[in-house]
């Protein structure tokens, strides 16, 4: 008997464009102590899935199936009153993001001793607080004691998705559903928090539900994996069936799109050509299918359902008409691998290439003030303190580090164009701190940006035509001449031209992004900010921007400037990587070397927290996980900046220590292109 | 808190002394009691009324920043707030006023806001079903309705019920009228008489207050901590009524705070209809009469409302949200 068997399970709600169908006929079984992860893009139906089990769901949904807790208990003809009862006894939630799912207004421990109390009501006030702060201690919040009385303002966005798990394992719950529980958060945080979600499940023998698009996240903590597609289960398995046996061409191709961290191919990233299908009224056959190389008459006709594989282990179900031949077939077998053609620009040695953007011990700080009628200044934040980059002709550089540490900052220094705090940036040989108003304006045609989100980017008002036309006519280009830019720009980023009239609501996340990118390039630039281009972006469509940005810069021979916090995308299209740390680099040089040999331990850090694609390679791995949140860059620790949280900082003698509290590190060269500010740096393979 | 709050009040003093030096600026510049007299018959000697306008400081031939001097030393040596030749000292007409509009206004102002916040709230957890959509018709209808047509309406229906029924339930001229004489009596013939007033200040206050409650509470009932806290067992009820309300009041907090303060002078509609001498009434006739000295009162009194307002809001939301409090 199954702890929770949810059979045939569907999902509808009414909309104005017809029926949603988000869930159609999910089934698994969740066994005690064991972790299930559903895999799935935006869309795919995961989350209404377990919002569904919960009785969370919309109120206007129409829900079919059965969810049996315990074999015997059937929770969808339960009502709220009846469900609520279940709902953090039996089943606990943790939900995607810790900034908005805790009450603002009142303190985390009386959160959580609400969350006790409710469902025993004859525990004492007392005891229950005790819990909460003991729970609040086992997550691993400092001062348990004392910061169970504060607020969720006053935790980071890490400290409070630990508060969030406290709350869930408070009832020792028999099922834990995690949703996307680390994604808003960062890469070092993230491998904290799913360490305590480990943690709490040997703590409860609770099973897991883990939902989430992370397919590194899965491989490191799920034991059997089901793959969503257009609200259909498309293949189930056990961990290592899907990842080294994967049999529907969705599967296999979703595998092949991800950048590996732990290797880098040289070639163009393997793609997904196509969106995912909208689930108002589905077309008959493979929701699949128009993304499919494989794809046969009979796919297009009727939909399959899952069958067992047969040849690996009992229970690896695919759902394919083509089963039979999908065997052993990699991403390259079924779908076509784009080739990048390579522009003679790049070959050139790297001192043979014009500097294009030059920034020397570049500072910025922020006044920070306070008092309610006269403000004064009560301190600075160096959010960028002191960096110095040099970007070449044709080639990438990727900025990394949580967030805070000053990368967003060091491109809008850079976009501004104007007098730094202190230091000096150089674009295209141009002193920003020296420009005349006129040779400012006519040097921002030179650099242009590309937003993380593709849809608050762009005007939502103004069709596309308008959108990419809108740089042109502001540098006073004639009408012919910006309209047979606008189309030749909607070619080179892979859009179609009757595009042009259409408003951003009416493409997809990719093709907004490629919009973007037109919009950056209209002007001939020859330096592009990338600011997380990717990350807003589902699995299967990034790689296709990806491979459309290293197309761009072989033909164009642009310079790019990258900000972004998935590190594998930054080993994929990055030459050179700089790691920064609250407004210092304290690494930089290429990004083999420094991936290969990292030699900070922030770097090592930051590369070993990032989950990789690969269930046997994340279980042998030995993780660096740093502990605690980065400290305020207002008040920012003496000597190395790093020093409260670096593993290498507590294994040194007292007197090795006091370097490291008493002098801050320089950046000192450590390799041919590779620089290093680590008072005893030593390389470190973490990948 | 109290440091906080005794710096919002040094602040909040400043800017009402500013205001008011304007206000009375304004007036004195631009009013001329003079005129009154000049249409009068028999026409009064020239002498005689340079001589009522300077007892009362408000004579166009003595320099306007002398006059404001007056007025400054009376009222800060003296609390005299000056006079008018035809409505006599202005302290005496405010003191009795403000009383009027405060036993007028307090049950109307704060019955309106109870009701309104949980009309709104109310009516976001029913959205787009019939309840929703006949309190959105009724709210509606009511903020079209001017008051003073809600009034006179009110009015024309007592009359009906109290001529359909054995005694008089609703008196509606003025604060008091014909008193019996068993126990409590006085008290009850004033209820009577706020009666009506008050069920119309309170549909007024509460249609506003809660088309703005119920977009407050649709924004809170869509957040993820409420559905946190049903995830965490709470049946939906009481998780709205936890956690979505609480939150949804703290912008209710400020807006209701000003709100009141602007009724003690803004109901001037419901005080002409129903004769309650007021403050309301009073503004509007100060003006006509080209009042000068009580111009200034009425706005100095408005902006102490204000103020407490203000100084009422910060605590009220100091007090519901713990990132002001400790932010």
């Amino acid at each position: 008997m199954s702890l929770l068997s949810v059979r045939d399970l569907c999902v509808s709600f009414p909309s104005e464009a017809g029926v949603v169908q988000a869930v159609r006929g999910v089934t698994f079984d969740l066994e005690r102590g064991q972790t299930m992860a559903l895999v799935g893009e935006s869309g795919s139906g995961k989350s209404v899935t377990s919002l569904a089990i919960m009785g969370l769901h919309p109120e206007n949904a129409k829900i079919t199936g059965s969810v049996l807790l315990d074999g015997t208990d059937e929770l969808l003809t339960k009502n709220d009153e009846q469900m609520s009862k279940i709902r953090g006894l039996r089943i606990a939630m943790v939900f995607q993001d810790p900034l908005s799912a805790l009450t603002p207004v009142y303190a985390v421990g009386d959160q959580i001793v609400e969350t006790i109390l409710t469902h025993s009501p004859e525990t004492s006030k007392e005891d229950a607080w005790k819990r909460a702060v003991h729970l609040l201690d086992l997550v691993g919040i400092p001062d348990a004691a004392e910061r169970a009385r504060a607020f969720p303002f006053e935790f980071s966005g890490g400290m409070r998705q630990r508060v969030m798990i406290a709350m869930a394992i408070a009832n020792n719950p028999d099922i834990i559903i995690a949703d996307e529980p680390t994604t808003a958060l960062d890469v070092t945080i993230q491998a904290q928090v799913l360490e305590v979600l480990q943690a709490a499940q040997a703590e409860t023998g609770a099973a897991m539900i883990l939902i989430t698009h992370d397919l590194g996240v899965v491989a490191g903590n799920a034991d059997h994996v089901t793959v969503m597609y257009a609200g259909r289960m498309v293949e189930q398995g056990s961990v290592d069936d899907i990842f080294y046996a994967p049999a529907m061409p969705y599967t296999i191709g979703l595998l092949g799109t991800v950048p590996r961290l732990d290797h880098k191919s040289g070639e163009a990233l393997p793609i997904l050509e196509g969106n995912p299908p909208s689930v108002v009224n589905l077309v008959p056959g493979c929701p699949f299918a128009p993304r499919c190389p494989m794809a046969i008459d009979k796919c297009h006709e009727s939909e399959p359902e899952l069958t067992a594989t047969g040849e690996t282990q009992a229970g690896h179900l695919s759902a394919c008409w083509r089963l039979e031949e999908t065997k052993g077939l990699s991403h390259g077998d079924i779908f076509e691998v784009p080739v990048v053609r390579r522009n003679e620009l790049t070959t050139l040695p790297r001192d043979e290439r014009d500097t294009v953007l030059d920034i020397k011990n570049l500072h910025k700080h922020f006044p920070l003030l306070k008092g309610a009628i006269y403000r004064r200044q009560a301190g600075v934040v160096k959010a960028v303190d002191g960096i110095d980059l040099d970007l070449r002709a044709g080639e990438t550089l990727g900025l990394v580090g949580e967030s805070g540490s000053g990368k967003s900052t060091t491109l809008l220094e850079i976009l501004e164009l104007m007098k730094p705090t202190q230091g000096r940036i150089v674009v295209l040989g141009n002193d920003t701190a020296q420009l005349s108003r006129n040779a400012r304006r006519s040097l921002r045609k030179d650099i242009q940006v590309v937003f993380q989100d593709p849809m608050a980017a762009l005007d939502p008002r103004l069709p596309v035509f308008d959108i990419i036309a809108e740089p042109l006519g502001a540098f006073g280009w004639d009408k012919a001449a910006i309209e047979e830019r606008v189309f030749e720009l909607l070619k080179i980023v892979g859009l179609q031209a009757d595009h042009a009239d259409r408003y951003p609501q009416h493409f997809s996340g990719g093709q907004r992004q490629r919009i973007g990118i037109a919009r950056a390039l209209a002007l001939n630039p020859r330096i592009l900010v990338l600011d997380e281009p990717v990350s807003a972006l589902d699995v299967s469509i990034q790689a296709g921007v990806i491979n459309l940005l290293e197309q761009l810069q072989q033909e164009l021979g642009l310079s790019y400037l990258l900000v972004a916090h998935d590190l594998a995308v930054i080993r994929h299209i990055c030459d050179r990587v700089a790691v920064m740390y609250l407004g210092n680099i304290v690494e930089i040089g290429d990004v083999e070397d420094v991936y290969e040999h990292p030699l900070h331990p922030y770097t090592q850090a930051l590369l070993s927290a990032i989950p990789i694609p690969d269930p046997k390679v994340e279980r042998e791995r030995q993780r660096v996980v740093l502990t605690g949140d980065m400290p305020s860059p207002a008040d920012p620790p003496s000597g190395c900046k790093f020093r409260t949280r670096c593993p290498k900082f507590l294994s040194l003698d007292a007197d090795s220590q006091a370097r490291c509290v008493g002098v801050p590190p320089e950046l000192s060269v450590a390799g041919a292109d590779h620089n290093v500010a680590c008072h005893y740096p030593e390389v470190l393979r973490v990948i | 808190m109290a440091r906080y709050i005794a710096l919002r009040v040094l602040n909040y003093t400043v800017l009402l002394f500013v205001a008011v030096s304007l206000a009375y600026l304004l007036a004195a510049s631009s009013l001329n009691p003079r005129q009154i007299y000049a249409l009068r018959q028999p026409p009064v000697d020239p002498d005689v009324i340079e001589t009522i306008l300077r007892n009362c400081n408000i004579s166009d031939n003595v320099p306007l920043l002398e006059r404001y001097f007056t007025w400054l030393k009376n009222i800060f040596t003296e609390w005299n707030w000056g006079c008018s030749p035809t409505n006599g000292s202005v302290n005496a007409e405010v003191s009795v006023r403000v009383w009027v509009s405060l036993r007028l206004m307090i049950i109307g102002t704060l019955g309106g806001v109870v009701t309104g916040v949980l009309v709104g709230a109310w009516a976001a957890t029913k959205q787009y079903k019939a309840p929703d959509r006949v309190y959105t018709l009724a709210s509606l209808f009511v903020i079209c309705t001017p008051s003073f047509v809600m009034g006179i309406v009110a009015q024309i229906l007592a009359v009906k019920a109290n001529n359909a029924l054995p005694w008089r339930i609703f008196e509606f001229v003025g604060e008091t009228g014909s008193v019996d004489d068993y126990p409590m009596a006085a008290f009850v013939d004033r209820l009577q008489h706020l009666l009506l007033p008050t069920v119309v200040l309170i549909l007024v206050t509460s249609a506003a207050l809660s088309r703005i409650q119920r977009n407050l509470m649709l924004d809170a009932l869509g957040a993820d901590y409420v559905r946190t806290a049903r995830a965490k067992g709470l049946p939906k009820r009481k998780a709205v009524m936890k956690h979505a309300l609480r939150t949804a009041l703290i912008p209710t907090g400020t807006y209701v705070a000003f709100t009141v303060a602007g009724m003690f002078v803004g109901a001037t509609y419901t005080e002409r209809v129903f004769s309650f001498p007021g403050m309301g009434q009073y503004a509007v006739d100060a003006i006509l009469k080209m009042d000068i000295n009580a111009i200034s009162a009425v706005t100095a009194f408005a902006g102490v409302c204000t103020m407490c307002g203000a100084i009422l809001s910060d605590i009220v939301v100091a007090i519901l949200d713990p990132r002001v409090r400790l932010g």
